[in-house]
């Protein structure tokens, strides 16, 4: 009973929610290192990205709101979602368009892009707070649980309760479907072939007759689906400000590097990785203990290896130490 | 001719400042002066990782965070109970760290080959890690109760403030070298997402780690490296000048507290922008560019590239951390919560771009430019806001909107300025002399 | 005329020129080979012919057609294919997804196009599902060849298909390139070894500093005594 406790603990606090912002991550990662594997740059626009396109789901939600329109239980914000790719897409493509095609035409240096990259980054930034604000904004609606920690303790007859968020349900799924579409895409359709191998080997997808140009806009309306789907959930799961996203960057770009840039399984692995890794490290096992250990002891402190304002540095530390070890992430990526 | 171009753009920057002093206000003009030395001192130092070697640090906010940390540190004045109360178990602490972290390099060099050794270094940290907490913890607890409203923390060294620009330099260098260490030699991009990892994470434990900082409390009152207005108005000499000057003491008090630290500043500037020149043109100086430019063909003439880089690498996050310093210095308190990286780390950026990559003098302009535009964009970009919704309903929402939001317009129109320099001027301002492709 | 010539090619990188009034012809069905020492520019000729490189002056004329203004892409859609000497296989796709790569710009069925690469190429039939990034050296020819091929080209241009593969795969792939050249295909190749390429060539180029020093079939220059001396190693 103890140790059904302790672990119904345990997925309540550690599990449920790693697994759904694990997910998330993955979603961003996945946007960063296909961009990566095309353009060969680390586009730090994304995280902004990410709040452009929610920014735009979330007025799309609110005039839904406004009139009468919803899912029943699901989150308006699902219905809200092609508004924000379409004009996300357009936006991405718009900053291909004007700042990033010029440099291509140059086969200018990774780093240029880089610059050129937080320069979007500043406009981005610029246009999301004029239009909505740098304050936290709240969209989500429709039901709140799937399964209460109340029903849970009832249904089982435990003292410990695990509480599955609607937000996290649909994140997990909305995951799961965007990633087997992606990769069907990627293996299977013409464009997605025609993608990899351009990111495979530029020069010879040249000479095979495939259009750089097109595969380099279907690469930037994929990755800003990805950005929008990946900040929508993040902002239904927790909350919408623009500047959370910016510092999503991190936890982002360590789970693409993990993985290996440019290699869209690692990017999955790495956003969970990422993610595990920073909910269980600052979570506190006091109570966790507490249920393990027979009897009735106590620990005396939170048993919290690292508090959650420090959640940055074990993306930061995991980063480095994969930079020690394996600089080409855990599956090889192509950045070396 | 381009001399004369150069001369032009200072002249005109000065009268820009002058201008500023004539119809709004000299305490104004003087502000933006100081803040334009300081972010001409950052920009200088974000030049030689860019301009002298091309590395793109996205870390400056943590850089010039640690300059702020050690500009409180070495000037506020110790709290002794706080010390009696947790000071052994900081040091204590302090004391493990360093220990585990000789203890992780011993075992890494060691180790490095085996196959378990990477496992073996991270249990080495794990163990330290517990041991450290073990210390810290009850230690720092006890010191953020020692009287929490207006101490909470261990203080500093009670030195004078000047002393801690040179030591800021010294924070930052070394954060900048374990950072470099590591990600030097591996792509660009690697480097420019560890800089701004480690630029979070500094300014996270400034705002956590309340025994030391104080955190989102703020340490206030720094002391100050010149005099206060208070004392300068109830002193003799300062009220005849102020009479023979025809001005308001007080006003002219603020005045000359300001115009003092803008001639601190203007030594330190002076000082680093000879050094900075003086090492660009060394043997040196003309290394580090010949890498930047070919990295390849200097790799095959057998020079030590990553070495370089990390020498570079360092020293501009020096240059960095002292401005961060003085910064701190002329706000007069460490407030953690202002390191904002678009603020701090990405504005540094536009600087050095828009001033000119590899060109000092540039980055000295950049750092006005910018700084100047960044302070004066605010009004403007109001005034604009005016002019373009004078025609709508004085109490519409979209008006009020528009009128609030305007503030948010100055970072869209730095990332324009970046992507415009960066396109149609990529090598800026002031170009540096023997030029590369961008 | 020739099916391909490229006649009177002057150019380089950048301002200076690498080539000097270069000539170059190859007729149906013909395998023409260029031999040359080191930093002959042999590799650039083959580079100006299929139009990665500009050239200022000279010509280059495709079955009657003039060429000279075309992208190397448009180059693929007339009929020409190019394998280059290193990179030349997409490592992270299967052989035959490189193979499909290699016919991006047919609209028709590619089945039997294939069969026909992995007629040629049995050992890449049996690699088909493998990454191309795993197979060895000179699979990985064959891969490239084939992808090259996939395109059904009339003129197959091959950059050093011999580099760094062992001498027995060294005579696979130059009995592979005879039994292409009996399809029916022009075939362009530049080659280091110049003794073997000359044996299967019915036309050797010798090209020094950019510009054409012998003409000849391959069998004549094998016995030129003088370009044995120099070229040939005695």
């Amino acid at each position: 009973m103890e140790i059904l406790n302790a672990l119904a603990l345990l997925s309540n606090y550690v599990f449920v929610p790693a697994i759904a912002y694990g997910s998330q991550l993955a979603l961003g990662a996945l946007g960063v290192t296909l961009v990566f594997g095309i353009l060969r740059f680390s586009n730090f626009a994304h995280g902004d990205t990410m709040a452009f396109g929610t920014m735009v789901t979330i007025l799309f939600t609110w005039w839904f709101q406004s009139m009468g329109i919803n899912l029943g239980p699901l989150p308006t914000a699902l219905l809200a979602l092609p508004f924000g790719i379409a004009f996300c897409a357009l936006f991405v493509l718009a900053s291909d368009r004007l700042v990033y095609r010029f440099y291509r035409a140059k086969r200018a240096d990774p780093v240029i892009y880089l610059i050129a990259s937080v320069g979007v980054m500043f406009v981005t930034n610029g246009i999301v707070r004029f239009i909505i604000g740098p304050d936290d904004q709240n969209f989500a609606d429709g039901e709140r649980f799937i399964i209460k920690a109340r029903e849970f303790k009832k249904m089982t007859g435990l003292s410990e309760g695990i509480s599955i968020k609607v937000s996290q349900g649909i994140t997990v799924v909305t995951m799961i479907i965007v990633v087997t579409a992606l990769f069907w895409f990627l293996n299977k359709t013409r464009s997605g072939k025609s993608m990899r191998a351009y990111s495979d080997n530029e020069d010879l997808a040249l000479l095979s007759g495939i259009n750089p140009d097109r595969v380099v806009a279907i690469t930037w309306i994929i990755a800003a689906a990805l950005a929008t789907i990946a900040g929508t959930l993040y902002g239904l799961d927790k909350s919408y400000k623009p500047f959370t996203y910016f510092q999503l960057l991190l936890p982002i770009f360590a789970s693409a590097i993990v993985g290996g840039l440019g290699n869209p399984l690692g990017a999955i692995a790495g956003g969970f990785v990422i993610a595990f890794s920073e909910i269980m490290v600052t979570y506190a096992y006091k109570k966790f203990a507490a249920y393990m250990v027979p009897g009735d002891w106590k620990p005396d402190g939170l048993m919290q290896l690292l508090s959650t304002d420090y959640k940055f540095a074990v993306s930061f530390i995991i980063l480095l130490l994969v930079l020690l070890v394996r600089p080409n992430g855990i599956f090889r990526g192509t950045g070396t | 001719m381009s001399a004369l171009r150069n001369v032009g753009y200072f002249l005109i920057m000065a009268t820009l400042i002058v201008l500023v002093g004539q119809f709004q206000s000299w305490n104004l003009a003087l502000s933006i002066l100081n803040l334009c030395l300081i972010s001409a001192i950052m920009s200088l130092g974000v030049n030689m990782q860019w301009g002298y070697a091309g590395l793109f640090n996205v870390g400056v906010m943590g850089f010039a965070a640690m300059g702020g940390l050690a500009a409180m540190l070495i000037s506020v004045p110790p709290v002794r109970e706080a010390w009696s109360a947790g000071g052994i178990g900081v040091l204590m602490g302090v004391v493990a760290l360093i220990l585990t972290i000789v203890a992780a390099v011993a075992t890494y060099r060691k180790l490095q080959a085996k196959r378990f050794g990477m496992i073996a270094v991270v249990l080495v940290c794990v163990v330290g890690y517990f041991i450290m907490r073990s210390l810290f913890d009850p230690a720092t607890a006890l010191i953020e109760k020692v009287n929490p409203a207006s101490t909470g923390y261990l203080g500093g060294f009670g030195l004078p403030i000047i002393i801690a620009w040179p030591i800021g330099g010294i924070f930052a260098g070394a954060a900048a070298w374990v950072v470099g260490k590591i990600t030097l030699g591996l792509r660009a991009d690697y480097l420019a997402i560890a800089t701004l990892g480690i630029s979070e994470i500094i300014v996270a434990m400034l705002k956590n780690e309340d025994w030391m900082t104080r955190g989102v409390k703020n340490v206030v009152g720094l002391p100050r490296p010149v005099p206060y207005e208070i004392d300068l108005q109830n002193t003799q000499w300062f009220i005849d000048l102020a009479t023979r000057l025809e001005m308001d003491p007080v006003t002219f008090s603020s005045i000359f507290v300001k115009l003092c630290y803008a001639a601190l500043f203007t030594v330190v500037l002076l000082l680093v922008l000879y050094l900075s020149e003086k090492a660009l043109r060394s043997p040196w100086g003309r290394m580090m560019r010949a890498i930047r430019d070919n990295e390849v063909s200097a790799n095959a003439m057998g020079k030590d590239i990553k070495a370089r880089h990390l020498q570079v690498f360092v020293l501009g996050s020096v240059v960095v951390g002292i401005a961060g310093a003085m910064l701190t210095t002329l706000d007069g308190q460490l407030t953690p919560a202002s390191y904002q990286p678009l603020r701090f780390t990405f504005l540094i950026w536009v600087m050095v771009i828009v001033g000119g990559s590899g060109n000092n003098w540039g980055a000295v302009l950049g750092g006005f430019v910018i700084w100047f535009f960044w302070i004066e964009a605010e009004p403007l970009g109001t005034w604009l806001m005016e002019v373009l919704t004078s025609q709508m309903d004085a109490g519409s929402e979209l008006k009020a909107h528009l009128m609030n939001s305007a503030q948010h317009m100055r970072l869209a129109t730095m990332g324009l300025i970046l992507l415009v320099t960066l396109r149609f001027s990529p090598r800026g301002l002031l170009p540096e002399k023997t030029g590369r492709a961008v | 005329m020739s099916y391909l010539t490229a006649a009177g090619m002057t150019g380089g990188y950048g301002s200076v020129d690498i080539l000097h009034d270069c000539n170059i012809s190859v007729e149906r069905g013909e395998i023409a080979v260029i031999v040359g020492p080191n930093g002959a520019g042999k590799s650039t000729a083959m580079k100006a012919v299929f139009g990665m490189l500009n050239i200022h002056t000279g010509s280059v004329v495709l079955d009657g057609e003039d060429i000279t203004a075309l992208s190397p892409q448009d180059r693929v859609a007339k009929g020409m294919a190019f394998v280059p000497q290193n990179n030349n296989v997409f490592p992270s796709m299967s052989v035959e997804q490189n193979l499909e790569m290699g016919a991006f710009l047919r609209r028709d069925d590619i089945n039997s196009t294939m069969e026909e690469v992995f007629s040629l190429f049995p050992i890449l039939k049996e690699k088909r599902k493998q990454n191309a990034g795993e197979l060895s050296g000179g699979q990985r020819q064959q891969v490239a060849v084939g992808r090259a091929l996939m395109t059904k080209p009339k003129l197959l241009m091959l950059d050093e298909p011999t580099a760094g593969v062992s001498p027995i795969v060294m005579d696979e792939l130059f009995d592979l390139i005879i039994d292409i050249a009996r399809t029916g295909l022009s075939i362009l190749m530049v080659e280091q070894n110049a003794r073997q390429a000359l044996n299967i060539a019915d036309k050797g180029y010798v090209l020094v500093q950019g510009r054409n020093r012998f003409t000849d079939t391959g069998q004549a220059l094998m016995n030129d005594p003088e370009v044995r001396k120099s070229f040939l190693g005695g």
